[in-house]
């Protein structure tokens, strides 16, 4: 199995120098680094390209790192139903990059970037139809960034005087409870009770 | 209106010639009871043919993948029985397949075997809800009722098993929670033996019923371009004559040992939909017999006792270290090696897949959930196109959706 990947991924570099950053096997599926700019046209060739035949697109996704300077990876996962095989494309992109939609080569992407427009915030030029798809109506942010909290910011009830449903922001009886489950055996760095004492002693 | 009185909105109506009609539109759902949950349709519609059909999905949105990134990974399994809630186990499977990629874990072969006949029975429990409901969608009323009562039944083999119905939170990296008694395997069995005859009897009702094929015939003909445009998978792609499965193409637990038969559909249409999944459900039981005679032989432990599964509970009386383990497996929880694996499964809607993205820390990073009905569902505007108003419940039924994993 990986020896058909490493072959494959060997071609795909071999035919497409300019779009191929970097690629790897690891647990047994091929990964492709690719750049945005050429993200359009290396689809369309590995959905055509015989020995290839991407032609089922699985998945996009987007993961972010907030502590890196191209923040997001946005992740299209492929399918060739003829070839048995799976790939991974990977595109590094700052906050305020932009990335082409690849909607003229699968129709299907359509609702995944809308999905990742929605979550993320990253937004896909040429998409035909960008707008929010799985969050309410009107709402703002996007869930999905590690800097966006799991509670939110609004929370929802029906206003009996109103006589509608009411935004409200987010209060919370408890804290939201986040448990360290970094060990003192494992490194972690517990500032004690009481050990400010040792730092003024010296 | 031909006179030439005005409308609401200001507009004049042309008094002479042919009179100029403006689009309907209209709202399908969200509380439309062949919506299959809370789909809003946005229909245009030219007199009863559908122009356009935007659907509003996430009115079913949890946030599962925001909730899961602060949760431990066996924390994190019982959402998995949350999205599709028709077959619950199946999504459980992908994730545990993701987890015993990244770690490296080899199940044992007693734990593969339940596995792959709870999955089947999921199978069995999907097929039989949406090809009733879908009939009960195009005026059948019985079929429901008769599916339901063999719903129940492998419900309860769910509750012997796992001790919930729905909710399973059965399989675990690693293997399967609890062992099945023999005498579960008896029973289930003896359902096996008897569910074909009653699978004739909702074949009898629907598969010659005139108004069935009225409704079902020639309805959302999906062609092989449009599967591979818009990432079908499941009966949805085999409809169109594309022979693809994964238990097949991509063997996952012991499938490979297995004899069954993948029904592949000539037409495209509803009524081949509902032939295959007929089908499917009679080579699931045969599975599901199989896998019972190899279950017989296979004695064995049913977890790969490890760093990912808990201690037998006869060590933990003896030993300090097994409690030890137990106490920081279920508080702590294990930790999983980075890096980023894709496992998917064929579950009964067509593909689920899970992207997970390790840290090494005790939560996963990112998890991206695959869900076959998401592909299929943005597709229905392209099926839906030039049919009637009246098909479109026929083409959600046909789709297979559950907006559980929808939205997630």
């Amino acid at each position: 199995m990986s020896d058909a990947l490493n072959e494959l991924g060997a071609l795909i570099e071999a035919k497409r120098t300019d779009c191929v950053l970097a690629w790897d096997v690891t647990f047994g599926e091929l990964n492709i680094d690719v750049a945005p700019s050429n993200l359009l046209a290396f689809v369309e060739f590995l959905k055509t390209e015989p020995t290839c035949k991407f032609s089922t697109l699985i998945d996009i996704t987007a993961v972010d790192y907030p502590e890196r300077s191209k923040r997001f990876d946005v992740v299209y996962h492929f399918l060739s139903m003829h070839q048995n095989q799976r790939v991974r494309l990977r595109v590094s992109i700052r906050e305020e990059d932009m990335v082409p939609s690849i909607t003229p080569v699968h129709a299907g992407a359509n609702w995944f970037e809308r999905e990742v427009f929605d979550m993320f915030g990253i937004i896909f030029t040429d998409h035909p139809d960008l707008r929010r798809l799985l969050t309410d109506y009107g709402f703002r942010g996007h869930p999905l960034r590690k800097d966006f909290p799991t509670t939110g910011y609004t929370e929802v009830r029906y206003d009996e005087e109103l006589k509608r449903v009411v935004y409200e922001p987010v209060d919370l009886v408890q804290e939201y409870r986040q448990f360290d489950f970094m060990s003192p055996w494992e490194g972690a760095n517990y500032i004690l009770p009481g050990d400010e004492k040792q730092e003024e002693a010296k | 209106m031909m006179d030439g009185s005005k409308f609401d909105d200001g507009s004049v109506d042309a008094l002479q010639g042919e009179q100029k009609i403006r689009n309907f539109n209209i709202n399908f759902g969200p509380q439309h009871p062949a919506a299959h949950g809370v789909l809003r349709l946005v229909l245009e519609l030219d007199g009863e043919i559908v122009e356009r059909c935007d659907p509003h999905v996430g009115l079913l949105h949890r946030g599962t993948e925001k909730l899961m990134e602060s949760r431990t990974y066996l924390q994190n399994l019982p959402y998995f029985d949350r999205l599709d809630y028709v077959a619950p186990m199946n999504q459980e499977h992908a994730w545990c397949l993701a987890i015993e990629k990244l770690t490296g874990t080899e199940v044992p072969r007693r734990a593969q075997l339940i596995r792959v006949l709870f999955c089947e029975i999921g199978r069995v429990l999907n097929h039989l809800m949406n090809v009733t409901t879908q009939a009960m969608d195009v005026g059948a009323l019985t079929p429901p009722l008769w599916g339901f009562e063999d719903r129940e039944e492998l419900m309860i083999f769910y509750e012997r098993a796992c001790g919930a119905r729905l909710h399973a939170n059965y399989f675990r990296p690693g293997g399967v929670h609890q062992d099945i008694t023999d005498k579960l395997l008896d029973d289930i069995e003896e359902w096996a033996i008897t569910f074909p005859d009653r699978l004739d009897n909702i074949d009898g009702l629907l598969t010659e019923n005139r108004i069935f094929k009225q409704r079902n015939v020639d309805i959302a003909v999906v062609d092989q371009e449009t599967v591979l445009q818009y990432g079908f998978s499941g009966v949805m792609a085999r409809s169109a004559g594309l022979a693809w499965d994964l238990r097949r193409a991509q063997p996952y637990e012991c499938y490979d040992e297995f004899e069954f038969q993948i029904p592949v559909g000539k037409n495209g249409d509803c009524y081949d939909r509902y032939l295959m999944r007929m089908e499917e459900m009679r080579q699931s039981v045969s599975i599901i017999r199989q896998a019972i005679v190899k279950l017989r032989e296979a004695t064995g432990d049913v977890l790969a006792r490890g760093k990912l599964t808990p201690p037998k509970r006869s060590d933990m009386k003896t030993s300090m270290e097994s409690l030890i383990h137990h106490f920081k497996l279920y508080t702590e929880g294990f930790h999983v090696p980075a890096g980023e694996v894709y496992a998917a499964v064929e579950a009964p809607k067509g593909e689920f897949g899970v992207y997970l993205v390790a840290d090494g820390t005790n939560q996963p990073y990112r998890a991206k959930i695959r869900a076959p009905g998401y592909a299929h569902l943005q597709a229905c505007d392209h099926l839906s196109k030039g049919h009637q108003l009246a098909d479109v419940a026929a083409i959600i039924g046909t789709m297979d959706i559950v907006f559980g994993e929808i939205d997630r």
